[in-house]
Formats: C-alpha cells, structure tokens, sequence
C-alpha cells in the first residue's frame, strides 16, 4: 500500500478507477471541442447537390410552409436543401456568433438596419447576381429594403405584413363608427368608444415591443418618414421639439389604452379584440393568429393609423419583410445562387402563403386572386405606400432599441409625464451607444 | 532524460545507484520510494485536469471580463476590440436609468429574504424537528419548490398574477377597466409580488438547511436547559440557536449569494421590466442576444462580482477567525 505526501493511505483499485475516471473525463473534454465546432453548420454541403440553409421558423405553420417551398425547389433543380431550424428567439440571439462561426449558406433574416448591420460587417455576401434575374420580380420599395449601405443587394424578400389599427366589422356597424381618417377623428372616436363601454384601443406591452409600433406610427405621420429614418439612424436627437411631440400626441391617446398593459402580453390583447371588449389594436397583421373561430376571422379589418400632418398623409407603413440572406463564405456557390434565384420567383412566394396567411408576398408578381380580403387590403396598403418601415428595433441599432427604448417606452407608458428626463437620458444613451463602432 | 527517469522507478531506487555521495541521495530516494510513477501521473492528472478546468473556465473567463469592462466591443471579431478606459463605469452610473435601480433592487432582495423566509424557515424547521406526525409529509411540501426549476416558478406564478385571467386578480374581481391591478407591470407593485414567490421557495430552502442543523444539536443540552427550568423559548434562544452558528454562516452566505443571483424567476416573471431591474439582468439584456454590448456588459458584471466580493469576503474572515479562536 502505498502512501501520498498528506499521509493518507490510497487503496490502488480506487486510485486506478480515478486515473480511468480522469482519463474518461479528458476523452470527454477532447471529443466536446469537435462537437462544439460541428455546432455552427452541417459539414456535408461541400456536397454540389445541396445546399444548407438555417432557419428561426420554429413555429409549426412556417416551418411547414418553408419545407414545401424547399421540396418544391428540390424537385425543380435536383438541389437538396438541408434545413437547420432553430428557436425563433434562439436563433435571434445567437445571430453573432453563428455568422462568425461556420454558419449555414443561406439563412432566414429581415430586411432594414439587421440585414445593412451584418452586411458592413462582412458576415454576408452580396447576391447583385441573383438580383439581376429576379428584379422584375419586386416593386421599388422592397429593391430599395434588399440593398446595403454600400448599395449592393444582400437579401431576398418572401413575405411582408402590415401594421395598422384593427378592428371588428359588426362592433363598428353595431355603434355606427366611422373609420377615423384624421388625428381629431380618431380621438373623438376613442371618446365615444369609452362611452359606449369598450376599451378603445386594446394593448399589452409586457414583452416591451409593441409600444415602439405606436411610436413608429406616431412619429412617421406627424414628422415623416425621413426624419423617423433618420432618428433611427442615431442622426437626429431624442431631445428635439418633433420628438416630444410624438409623445404628446401619444400622451393623449393613452387614456384610451387598456389598463394593466405591463402585465398583458399582444396574445391577451388581442383576445379583448376577439371578444369584441376593445374597440381597435394598433399591430400587425399576426393579430389574426388569435382569430381561430373563422366567423370571427372574417369579421376582422383594418385601416391605416389616421393622417396626423397633412404634409406626410398617410404615406407610410410600416411593414416588416422577412426573407433570406447568404452568409460570408457559402460552401456551394452555385446552388445558392440557385436556391436564393428561386426564393425570389412569386411561385416560392405562393407556396408560403398557402400556408400562412396572416401575411402577403413581398414581390409584386404574385398571384393574388387566392388572397383573403384581409390580404388584399394588406397588399393594397403595401404595394400603394411610397415608404415602408420596417419596425423600431428592425430600423435601428438592436442594442440601442433592446436595451434603451424598450426600457424607456416602458417608462414613459407608466409617467407620460416624465418625459423630458426621459429624452434626455435617451439621447445621452443613443451617443455613447452609436459613437461605438 | 533517460537515466533521470531511470532513478525515478523504484527498481532503479531499490539497488544502491553507483558512484559517490549516496547518503544525499537516500533521502530524496526514501520520498521516491512511497511515490511511484504512476503515482505522480495520477496524483498530477488529479490536482492538474481539476485545476486547468478551474483556471479555465473560472479565472481566465473571470479576468476576461474585467479586462472587457475597460473596452467596447461588439463580439464580432476580435479586432473590434477598442480600448475605453472607464467610460462604460462613467456611463454606467451617470447616464444609465436602469442601473441604480437594479442595484437598490438586488438589496431589497437580500433584506426581504432574510428578513422573512429565513425566520419563517428556521420556525418550520424548529416545528418539524419536534417529531410531530407526518414530519416528512410537511417536509417534503414545503421543500418542493426549492426542486422546482425557478424558471417554472416564474412562470406559475406569473399566471397567479396575470392582470386579465390570473388567480388574484379574478378571485378580488380587479380584472375589470378602472378596476386593473398590475401585480407584473405596476413598477410599485411588481417587485414584490416576484419577492412573494421568491420567498415561497427560499423558505422551503432555509427549512432544510435548519432543520439539518437541528438535527447536529446535542439532545443532552435540551435536556440540561430544561433541567434547568428554562421554558421552550428559553431553550431555543439561549441554548439552541447559539449552537446553529455554523449554519447560521451557511445561511447567511446563501441568502446573500441568491440575492446577487436572482435572475431566472423575474426574468420568466417580466424580463425585469420597470421596477423589477435586477444586475444580473442588465447583464443578460447587454450582451446575450443582437444588442452584444460586450464591454458594457461585462462593466455591470465587474460591479456585481465586486459587490459579491465586498460582502462575502470580510464575513467569511470574520467567521472563521472567531471559529478558529473557539
């Protein structure tokens, strides 16, 4: 028996079963490093017959609507699409280190600042080839939401939906409301709602998002799109005098929000609509998700949020665009190119919107005639716009809108009061934030 | 390298070694003899794996940080590195809105959790250790949520209080406009309606780590102290409780430890929106996800350890000097 230094006797069996334990604890650290590295992508498409392809479409309805068009581009080019689906949120938040790492060849993303972001940081490559085939495809507006900074096209569009003010056909004829075109009529409108005992505008902001969709509208009709652009750029100050006006015109409709909104997320709102208890819902078209009772789905429309300056009207909407980008060193070139060439044909679009339709093609060619009303309205109110928006934290720096506006719309729905200190500390908080990198 | 492996197997050390001085050799060689070779490559895989593993992951990604704190960086390559000094600690305490009240928050935790659950479970532990019927029944019920993931609390807890649909409010019959109360969203309330549910567990938690120490108590002493004629409380103020000093330690040192931690429930409870902003979810909203504000992140996460450090550290000296001394 032998003796370490401390004195204490080691029996030999145990002492080997730890060397075998140490041993296996190493061969277990050894093989965790290739298993970290297989993490990001799938090794097997330096294969020319496929193409692989991450996705944040967990959800049941897309992810289902993806594969056909997936199956669909198989069939025609004999190209195997090799599909990596991640959590929507997960996805989200690993964006950064899974473009850096051994990302797939193409990945799902949105149009705006996110898509610009990662293509000036060189995490895509640009697709200027693909345009020149599938241009003809898209209205200007999409060309121009598919562009980089340096003018490049990165992005592939499939889908977009509209926001807008929702509302229930029957509880508008019931009470004989008119659809409010100005700012004057919509307050008036919500006045009268109170009245009659609904909650005028139904809202829930517990996951803090939905309050900058109100922003964004507010802001885009009272000061228009180039300023809202441009605020969101980090160009323009917080602390200017149009900014506080939005608040104001904000400050005055609030009194018609539903209560209890910190604690309400859109899901829960949007069933105050569905039970005809609210009057309206400023958000996008996915509200109709919460219509499952078709009657009630076809009972739903919506209208533009109501010209606040008569200079701008109602020329913008925001429309949030989904779609596909290719990421820094695609394995198979030629397939992507392919793949992201037929992405971008209305017959891919089609195939999606046979599946969800909650939202519209974002190309111009698309066949409309198996549209709903509700998505004729939507794709109308898109293609007539002459800006669309993206939305608040899709237009703008993702950290500067996760960790300073969404904090601080919190703040100013609980104070309105408050907020000239608040736009001040935005502002101080937007420099540091945008002098970064 | 051969021959100095050679002397090291205690064959080799066994037959005298040739040449001169072999007194100053059997010393070393007496060591030797109680450790093999594969001796020391077990010992040294043993004391070097556990100790590579904890430079690694503790000390290397603990200094990491701080040296992060001092830049900004957006976690995309790494010569996007720039050096900042202290500006994000001079933004961090000037301009950010949500810091102090994150920091008061982390305190109110800690005093709320000691100054109720603990109480509230030495007492259980104190009932539960008198043998009643179905000790292990009550013990068990009230443990349960300690197992829970905290991020289930949360989300239990979280539909008690749903302002539309939740248990309260539709027991109270506040679910009605003008009549709303916000137990997630209200800033003035929220805090301690996810205290309420923290405590819930941390009681259950303090129980066990009670009714443990309880059990280590001398029974002689109970019967000296009522020998004695000292009463219940008597006994437990004076006899027993002194007596649960190292638990006391442990308590404390956890309490403080969850209170600095405290993260999963309030962030299933709100995302630490107004009014629940917590350290360590400034942290996660900072860098975790798009916004990968790396180097401002990791200046929250210096303030935070240097709080840990500030308050562990001089209670643990304090502790085990007066141990030692006893």
């Amino acid at each position: 028996m032998d003796l370490s230094p401390s004195g204490l006797s080691l029996p030999a069996p145990s002492r080997r079963g730890l060397l075998r334990g140490v041993g296996g604890a190493a061969l277990l650290a050894g093989a965790g490093i290739p298993l970290l590295s297989a993490c990001g992508g799938s090794g097997s498409s330096s294969d020319p017959k496929t193409v692989s392809l991450g996705s944040n479409s967990s959800d049941a309805v897309p992810k289902k609507a993806f594969a056909e068009i997936y199956a669909a581009f198989t069939k025609k080019s004999g190209i195997k699409v090799d599909v990596n689906t991640k959590d929507h949120n997960t996805f989200q938040e690993q964006i950064n280190s899974y473009l850096q790492a051994t990302p797939d060849d193409v990945f799902t993303w949105f149009a705006g600042y996110r898509m610009q972001f990662f293509a000036a940081k060189k995490l895509a490559t640009p697709i200027d080839d693909v345009w020149q085939k599938i241009g003809g495809n898209f209205p200007d507006a999409m060309k121009q939401l598919s562009k980089g900074e340096d003018g490049k096209y990165y992005f592939v569009p499939l889908y977009t939906y509209p926001w807008a003010l929702f509302y229930r056909k029957s509880v508008f004829k019931q009470h004989g409301y008119q659809v409010p075109t100005t700012w004057d009529q919509l307050v008036t409108l919500c006045k009268q709602m109170k009245k009659d005992g609904l909650v005028p505008i139904a809202f829930g902001d517990k996951d803090a998002w939905p309050a900058m969709g109100t922003f964004d509208q507010i802001n885009f009709r009272l000061n228009g799109y180039d300023f809202h652009k441009s605020l969101m750029a980090g160009k323009e100050a917080w602390t200017d005098p149009k900014v506080k006006a939005v608040f104001d015109h904000w400050s005055e409709l609030l009194p018609y929000h539903q209560d209890g909104f910190m604690g309400r997320t859109w899901q829960d709102a949007a069933q105050t609509l569905v039970s005809k208890k609210a009057g309206m819902y400023m958000l996008g078209s996915f509200v109709a998700q919460q219509f499952t009772n078709k009657a009630d789905l076809d009972d739903l429309d919506f209208f533009a949020f109501p010209e606040i300056n008569s200079q701008f009207g109602q020329d913008t909407v925001e429309a949030p665009t989904d779609g596909f980008m290719v990421s820094k060193a695609p394995k198979n070139h030629d397939g992507v190119t392919k793949l992201m060439e037929y992405l971008g044909t209305p017959e891919a679009e089609q195939i999606y919107l046979k599946a969800d339709s909650s939202v519209v093609a974002a190309s111009s060619k698309a066949d409309t005639s198996s549209y709903t009303p509700l998505q004729k309205k939507a794709y109308d109110m898109i293609s007539n716009a002459k800006s669309l928006t993206q939305f608040m934290d899709r237009d703008s720096r993702p950290d500067f809108t996760s960790t300073v506006m969404q904090p601080g719309l919190q703040k100013f729905l609980q104070n309105p009061k408050g907020v000239d200190s608040l736009l001040s500390s935005i502002e101080r908080q937007k420099k540091t934030i945008f002098a970064s990198s | 390298m051969s021959s100095e492996t050679s002397t090291k197997t205690p064959e080799a050390a066994a037959v005298p070694p040739p040449g001169p001085a072999p007194v100053h050799k059997r010393v070393p060689q007496g060591h030797k003899r109680l450790l093999t070779r594969r001796d020391r490559i077990t010992l040294g895989f043993m004391a070097g794996v556990p100790t590579l593993l904890h430079v690694a992951l503790v000390w290397v990604t603990a200094l990491a940080s701080i040296a992060l704190a001092f830049t900004t960086w957006d976690g995309i390559g790494f010569d996007s590195i720039k050096w900042v000094g202290l500006d994000n600690f001079k933004q961090l305490f000037t301009d950010n809105p949500q810091f102090w009240p994150a920091v008061e928050h982390n305190i109110i935790w800690f005093v709320v959790l000691i100054a109720i659950p603990t109480p509230l479970g030495l007492f259980l532990a104190v009932q539960l250790d008198k043998k009643i019927r179905f000790s292990r029944v009550y013990q068990t019920a009230f443990f349960l949520p300690v197992v829970v993931s905290l991020a289930v609390t949360g989300f239990v807890w979280q539909l008690i209080y749903n302002p539309d649909t939740g248990l309260i409010n539709s027991l109270i019959g506040a679910n009605k406009p003008g009549h709303y109360i916000d137990w997630i969203g209200n800033p003035h309330l929220n805090l301690w309606a996810v205290l309420i549910a923290a405590s819930w567990r941390h009681t259950g938690y303090m129980m066990i780590l009670y009714l443990a120490g309880l059990k280590g108590v001398d029974p002689s002493l109970r019967e000296a102290s009522s020998l004695d004629g000292a009463n219940e409380w008597q006994t437990f103020k004076n006899v027993i409780f002194p007596t649960l000093r190292p638990t006391n330690t442990v308590v404390l040192v956890v309490t403080i430890i969850e209170a600095l931690r405290a993260f999963d429930l309030v962030f299933v409870f709100n995302k630490g929106a107004q009014g629940t902003e917590l350290l360590s979810i400034l942290i996660t909203n900072n860098i975790i996800g798009e916004s990968s504000r790396i180097g401002y992140g990791s200046a929250i996460a210096v303030v935070l350890l240097v709080i840990s450090l500030a308050v562990i550290i001089p209670y643990l000296i304090a502790t085990f000097r007066k141990e030692r001394r006893a």
